[in-house]
């Protein structure tokens, strides 16, 4: 795995990953995401579904949340989770957690993490979190870690303690790496914890870097728990001290206007849950990142429920009521006053069927929506890589964080 | 010979071309019983069964072609559960149904018809069938009552009361612009005695007559009549008999697949194919089980419909030749086999049994495997049923069927066994 950075500009990385997967053909543009699934799967979707949409993300992730309970059965299985899915030919990374869940807190012990499963939760020792790496046969997959520092008024002693655990569940993890068939080619990634104490963030981070890691996961910067601002003055620091040759992955960040605030801060790679989240709400995304519309291009791509080509949809205020999950960036496809049928275009008709899809709890709803919520996430990667690479990142802000603020 | 064996001409070869049933007709009765030039569909029979009274048919209709005996899945709301469109064009459907009475009520016909009618709405290209609302007259009888001008229904959503009159069902049915459309009828369950079967009989003539002339668009779309009488074996050859003096471009047997006897069940349905016309296409209503639709194509039915295959795998239940596998149960935790080995379908090509019960526990996808399989399944049957009708081995098919369906002939229900034998089929 080498990273290979074609612009650092304004703090942000601009790159390519490249040697991913056991052949070492697969590669993965920075800034990017990773695609998001459940037990292997992207939520909703057949591989049928799924590979209707284009420029897929080139890395799966799943995550130890979600395999934990089917341990015992990949065992069995021998031949890790890819086959054991059906997956497409892909470089899968695993995480600790799955970042849609919000797992309950005061499980972690100095010995132990918990995950939690179908069945409730499962507690691991640094053994069992490496048998279930083994049985799951990752590409790459991040370092136990004890990431709970998240809530609000988490002591200084309680940071600490994370971090010291978190690095000596690392080196338990190298030492056991080192012993396990099924995992000889796959990287491992260190986490970097410290809460939002800036002295254990740059400690944390330092230490992990010493370590023979792939890159580095940054844990407890939930989009939910930290303040932006405070979020990308922690990690731009703590980005400082990581080498710039590894990719960073931050955990639990998935809103547009976080993305871009923590890739200005150093942040190569995200996770995909977030088009999820926004499906579940019975919400379909809509960012404003087109720079330039293509005519030539507009109309051809797979139907989504909505296509902007850079027009605002028509019901601009709907998310400043404050209604609680109402989120930015989005459009809520159960309110009738959404769906707007006076237009008559592809476009509206699509959108009057979702309505009622939703309407009447109809899954091939939620089938619909994470096709276009995903297929816009990507775009809207695909554009900020693009404001990167063409030295237009400020433009680009005002377009996407315009929605946000209102006229 | 009945009547039936005396209008079936001889073996059909594949080679030799079938005269279409609209201009060749010799009997006399060819002005009523062929179907009409004017309308959008025509019916060509490509083989017959000498044995049974099996047929296999192509069915032309407005959207595309359809192979006939056919299943055709239900998507009551105006989708088939998960399954994308285009997931349903790759599985080879031809034809899937849509409900008056559910759309009817959301989103309505007015906006469907802004959307270009259902086509639009659901964006699906091949062909639509829609049910008239009157089985819902059966299903949800609390919220119903019926008179002569139509249907009362108490709308669950509302509480508003609606009125289904046959008028209103063709209008909405001429909003969503279905390739078939039902009469709305007078339904009532299989298992009512007495004097309401016979009221129900002569109104859903009377509503027949009203349904035709209330159909906007003869011309784009097909109204099917649909015959009644319930296990009345004279009522129901009153029904026929007046039915069939209708042009109508096809027929359906309805009131029937409730909760009646097998034994009561297949009789009327030999007794309604004994009885239509064999130039047009016969639709048995709410029939779905792999036997019932093997049974039943011998006995002369051509198109069949039904929520199980799809309502079933929701529950995580996957139809096999040889019954149903319970995928949530726990012994599938390590079957690393597919569903069935021998199936095609994109379920089976990639996934196996431990994966789709590990996926139930954490994502809808699972019900979208099972459900893509179970359809698959069904539209197998039905093209292996055809194949054999086509190559003269239809009553081979059935045998093996049985054999791969049953543990032993001793398990085999006597009443399937009993229709067969009507029909020249020995199972045992």
């Amino acid at each position: 795995m080498r990273l290979d950075l074609s612009r650092v500009a304004q703090g942000c990385r601009l790159g390519v990953l490249t040697g991913l997967g056991k052949s070492g053909q697969h590669s993965l543009e920075v800034p990017g995401c990773l695609l998001y699934t459940r037990c292997a799967t992207v939520p909703h979707l057949t591989q049928d579904t799924l590979h209707t949409l284009r420029d897929l993300p080139s890395v799966t992730q799943v995550s130890v949340d979600s395999l934990a309970e089917h341990h015992e059965v990949l065992e069995e299985f021998k031949e890790g989770v890819r086959k054991f899915a059906g997956l497409h030919d892909t470089v899968l990374f695993c995480s600790l957690h799955d970042s849609a869940n919000t797992s309950p807190a005061g499980h972690v012990t100095n010995k132990t993490v918990s995950v939690w499963g179908s069945g409730g939760r499962i507690e691991l020792t640094v053994a069992r979190f490496m048998a279930i790496q083994a049985a799951i046969q990752p590409d790459c997959y991040q370092s136990m870690a004890d990431g709970e520092t998240w809530q609000a008024g988490t002591s200084r002693k309680r940071v600490r303690k994370a971090v010291d655990r978190t690095l000596a569940h690392l080196d338990e993890c190298l030492v056991l790496h080192q012993k396990t068939q099924e995992l000889k080619q796959a990287e491992i990634f260190g986490v970097v914890e410290g809460g939002d104490i800036i002295e254990e963030r740059l400690r944390s981070a330092r230490e992990t870097a010493k370590r023979p890691v792939g890159g580095f996961v940054l844990d407890g910067f939930h989009s939910a728990a930290m303040d932006q601002d405070v979020r990308a003055q922690l990690i731009k620091a703590t980005s400082a001290e990581l080498p710039q040759e590894k990719p960073r992955l931050v955990l639990g960040v998935g809103r547009p206007d976080d993305v871009i605030s923590c890739v200005e801060a150093g942040v190569d790679l995200f996770e995909s849950f977030f088009p999820f989240q926004v499906t579940e709400r019975g919400c379909a995304l809509s960012i404003n990142y087109t720079i330039d519309p293509d005519p030539e291009t507009a109309g051809t791509s797979t139907p989504t429920v909505l296509e902007f080509n850079g027009e605002m949809p028509a019901v601009k205020k709907l998310n400043s009521n404050g209604d609680e999950n109402m989120m930015p960036f989005e459009m809520n496809l159960r309110d009738k006053r959404c769906v707007c049928i006076e237009g008559d275009t592809p476009q509206t008709h699509m959108r009057a069927y979702v309505h009622h899809l939703l309407v009447t709890n109809e899954l091939l709803g939620g089938v619909l929506l994470m096709l276009h919520n995903m297929e816009h996430y990507l775009g809207f990667f695909k554009a900020l890589r693009e404001a990167i690479a063409r030295d237009c990142l400020q433009n680009f802000k005002n377009r996407v964080l315009h929605c946000r603020e209102g006229d | 010979m009945n009547d039936s064996q005396v209008n079936r001409t001889s073996l059909f070869k594949m080679s030799a071309p079938i005269p279409s049933s609209t201009h060749e007709c010799e009997d006399s009765m060819a002005s009523v019983k062929a179907v009409s030039s004017a309308a959008p569909l025509a019916l060509r029979i490509v083989a017959e069964c000498p044995v049974s009274k099996a047929r296999a048919c192509t069915l032309t209709l407005p959207h595309c072609a359809v192979y006939t005996p056919v299943f055709m899945p239900v998507g009551t709301q105006g989708t088939l559960k998960g399954i994308t469109v285009d997931q349903l064009e790759d599985l080879d459907c031809q034809i899937c149904l849509g409900n008056t009475y559910h759309l009817g009520m959301r989103p309505g016909p007015e906006l469907i018809e802004k959307a270009n009618g259902l086509h639009g709405f659901m964006k699906w290209n091949r062909n639509l069938l829609t049910d008239s609302g009157g089985f819902q007259m059966v299903s949800l009888v609390e919220l119903s009552e019926v008179t002569e001008e139509g249907v009362k229904f108490r709308s669950p959503y509302d509480g508003k009361e609606i009125l289904l009159t046959p008028e209103q069902s063709i209008a909405i049915q001429n909003s969503l612009g279905s390739d078939i459309m039902m009469q709305l009828d007078d339904v009532v369950s299989s298992t009512v005695k007495g004097p309401r079967v016979e009221e129900a009989m002569h109104r859903s003539v009377r509503w027949l007559d009203r349904c035709i002339a209330a159909n906007k668009n003869p011309d784009r779309q097909n109204l099917f009549a649909i015959i009644q009488g319930g296990l009345d074996a004279k009522l129901r050859k009153a029904c026929l008999d007046e039915m069939t003096k209708r042009d109508v471009p096809g027929f359906a047997i309805g009131g029937l697949s409730g909760g009646e006897e097998k034994d009561d069940f297949w009789k009327m349905v030999t007794l309604s194919t004994d009885h239509l016309p064999r130039e047009k296409p016969r639709y048995l209503m709410g029939v779905g089980y792999a036997l019932d639709l093997v049974v039943c194509v011998a006995l002369g039915c051509d198109m069949f419909d039904c929520v199980f295959p799809t309502r079933t795998a929701r529950f995580g239940s996957a139809l096999v030749p040889w019954g149903s596998l319970q995928l949530k149960q726990k012994q599938y935790a390590r079957d690393f086999q597919p569903i069935d080995p021998d199936c095609q379908c994109p379920t089976c090509r990639r996934h196996s049994r431990a994966y789709l019960h590990a996926l139930f526990k954490s994502d809808t996808a699972a019900l979208h495997h099972i459900t893509i399989h179970n359809i698959s399944y069904q539209l197998a049957l039905m093209r292996s049923v055809r194949q054999s009708i086509i190559e003269q081995r239809f009553p081979e098919f059935v045998k093996a069927f049985m054999k791969r369906m049953f543990a032993s002939g001793e398990q085999y229900p006597s009443w399937a066994v009993e229709a067969l034998q009507s029909v020249n089929i020995d199972v045992r």
